[in-house]
């Protein structure tokens, strides 16, 4: 990654009807870098993806790549290659004459485009699958070669549209391995769309959390994980605790009537806010060693950790252990200081937190 | 073994009803002899008649050129107005759709008669493009039901994955959308085709005195009294239409086999 700005979004506008999709949105996005675009359904994403390949035309704003204004670029001129979320191959071609179709365009040599299907098969680890037609081609191995059709171009950019979507776990998982050994490899940029927080914390460099057309935040996965800056981000990369509460004092904040220290200053005396808490930060102690008292309401087995509620305080708290603690347990809930995120309280809609449908 | 028999007994009779008088038409024109209630053994002869008689030859000759023609232009019409309503909004796509269906389910007798009135008040000779122009016309809803449904199962990104690697908009519709379209479009070629060769009562009221297609051809020769060389003629109509239907339903067949592998 450099600090070299290879595309600029400068206040993007665009709506469908009435239906404002991006309002006023400023993004930019370096070379090398994985861009990871994460929200949920609806939140402008995708359009975003699509005003990069060319597809939408902002009703306002620029796009900017390495300098130039290409807002009103066709797609087929811009240095962008994207892979669609249904792969969208063109099944009446064989996997060969798939990926060789930019490259016959723009007019190469018959032994450049053979020497280039090889490679890009070798890439995706699909060798000798030069004569099979799409049809015939699992969702995993379509995908791979839409993946493939898009970097034989040389892109300087590849946009991919959910790319994973369509696939089971497994097959998901060992894709998302197979982009970033790609990305080191090839050493493009990608612009990647999903609503898969987990996809997105794994493979991004950055990532921009939208919702409502607005970005949320835009950082590095620990910073989006560990530091959010609203309810709303809190909610969506994994799962959180968000409590209403009362800033005391810098460093100190009142939690459903007790007192908890934090290493967060500077939101004023006695102001609302809301904390979020990770469920895997919360320590589970005997009742009198614990700031706030609670009683386990509920327990499940999920593999790596217990997952439990605990009320205390007129409040359910999610909390991760690999410990278990039985149902009607009293215990004693303690956070240290640095794991409590302290965030104001949100100023619009689209910064609330939000019951996700996927 | 009784329901069995009922049930094949069932359909040969509705077989028999359907193709008995096509089938009686087919060994009249092998018939020897001139009379209907006699069987003057097999000939060949009244084929050779046809093939001699030069205004049935030259009304074949207008048909075939007004069916290929009417179903080649009607195609390229029909598949490009199926690719524009395609992108339209719900509402206006729904509207455009049964404005194109209703030439469909209309008496040919009304649009026929619509078709003449239209030609005579444009002052526009009645004569061989005006059948034409008539034939085009009905042939063009047919086209757009064929292509629709393929255009609908279409992946609208493809046409984007080509323009996004590097294809202009026409070389991405000839690479792209068109192959994937391409048993929609033959099946509505093939459509037009037959029902332009099969067209009597529209061509009636669009020819004017100059032109005969085999249709108006075989309905004036009728009335005059009925000569085998028709039979041998209507015969042929018959293998022709049935081979190109046995050809469009072969190629959807084809089609639909890979489907059934998914």
């Amino acid at each position: 990654m450099t600090d070299n700005k290879l595309i600029n979004l400068v206040n993007i506008t665009k709506s469908f009807g009435d239906n404002i999709v991006l309002d006023d949105l400023n993004l930019y996005i370096r070379e090398n870098e994985f861009v990871t675009l994460l929200g949920p359904s609806g939140c402008g994403k995708t359009t975003t993806l699509r005003i990069i390949g060319g597809f939408e035309n902002p009703d306002k704003g620029q796009v900017i790549f390495e300098g130039k204004d290409i807002t009103k670029t066709a797609p087929n001129e811009r240095q962008v290659n994207t892979v669609f979320q249904k792969y969208a191959l063109f099944n009446h071609l064989t996997v060969a004459e798939n990926i060789a179709f930019g490259l016959k365009i723009k007019k190469k040599s018959k032994e450049y485009i053979k020497d280039k299907i090889k490679y890009a098969l070798k890439l995706v680890n699909l060798d000798g699958f030069e004569n099979r037609m799409p049809d015939s081609l699992s969702g995993g191995q379509q995908q791979r070669i839409a993946i493939a059709r898009a970097i034989v171009n040389e892109p300087k950019v590849l946009l991919l549209d959910e790319p994973l979507g369509a696939l089971d776990l497994k097959l998901r998982q060992d894709m998302q391995y197979e982009l970033i050994r790609l990305k080191n490899e090839l050493g493009i940029t990608f612009v990647y769309v999903t609503h898969d927080q987990e996809e997105a914390l794994t493979m991004s460099d950055t990532i921009v959390v939208m919702n409502q057309g607005y970005i949320q935040q835009i950082g590095t996965p620990e910073d989006i994980y560990n530091e959010p800056q609203n309810a709303f981000v809190a909610d969506f990369i994994g799962e959180s605790n968000i409590i209403p509460s009362i800033m005391v004092e810098d460093r100190l904040v009142n939690i459903l009537g007790a007192n908890f220290a934090c290493v967060d200053a500077g939101f004023g005396h006695n102001k609302p806010v809301d904390v979020v808490i990770r469920p895997e930060d919360i320590d589970l102690v005997k009742p009198e060693e614990g700031i706030i008292k609670g009683m386990v309401t509920s327990l499940l087995f999920k593999g790596v950790h217990y997952e439990m509620e605990v009320q205390a305080h007129g409040y359910d708290w999610l909390v991760h252990s690999t410990d278990l603690v039985p149902v009607g347990s009293e215990v004693g809930i303690r956070v240290d200081p640095f794991n409590i995120q302290i965030m104001n309280k949100p100023e619009s809609e689209d910064e609330e937190a939000v019951e996700l449908e996927i | 073994m009784v329901k069995r028999f009922f049930e094949r007994f069932y359909v040969g009779l509705i077989l028999l009803f359907l193709y008995a008088p096509i089938i009686i038409l087919i060994i009249l024109s092998f018939n020897g002899s001139k009379s209907r209630a006699k069987w003057g053994g097999f000939t060949l002869k009244w084929y050779k008649a046809l093939f001699q008689n030069q205004s049935i030859m030259n009304a074949l000759y207008a048909t075939l050129i007004i069916a290929i023609l009417s179903a080649f232009i009607a195609t390229i019409i029909g598949t490009a107005a199926a690719i524009a309503i395609n992108s339209m909004k719900k509402t206006p796509r729904t509207i455009m759709v049964a404005i194109t269906n209703i030439p469909m389910l209309n008496a040919d007798i009304v649009t026929g008669i619509s078709l003449m009135l239209l030609f005579v008040a444009l002052k526009y000779t009645l004569g061989f493009s005006s059948v034409l122009i008539s034939h085009i016309t009905f042939n063009i809803p047919y086209v757009i039901l064929s292509v629709m449904p393929k255009l609908k199962q279409l992946n609208p990104h493809t046409y984007e994955a080509a323009l996004d690697l590097g294809a202009s908009p026409v070389y991405a519709f000839f690479k792209v959308i068109l192959p994937d379209i391409f048993p929609g479009v033959l099946t509505g070629f093939f459509l037009a085709f037959t029902l332009s060769l099969d067209d009597f009562v529209i061509t009636h009221f669009t020819k004017g005195p100059e032109i005969h297609t085999l249709s108006t051809k075989i309905y004036t020769e009728v009335r005059k009294g009925i000569k085998p060389e028709i039979y041998a003629l209507s015969t042929l109509m018959f293998v022709t239409v049935l081979l190109l239907l046995i050809i469009i339903n072969r190629k959807n067949a084809e089609k639909k086999e890979p489907d059934k592998k998914v």
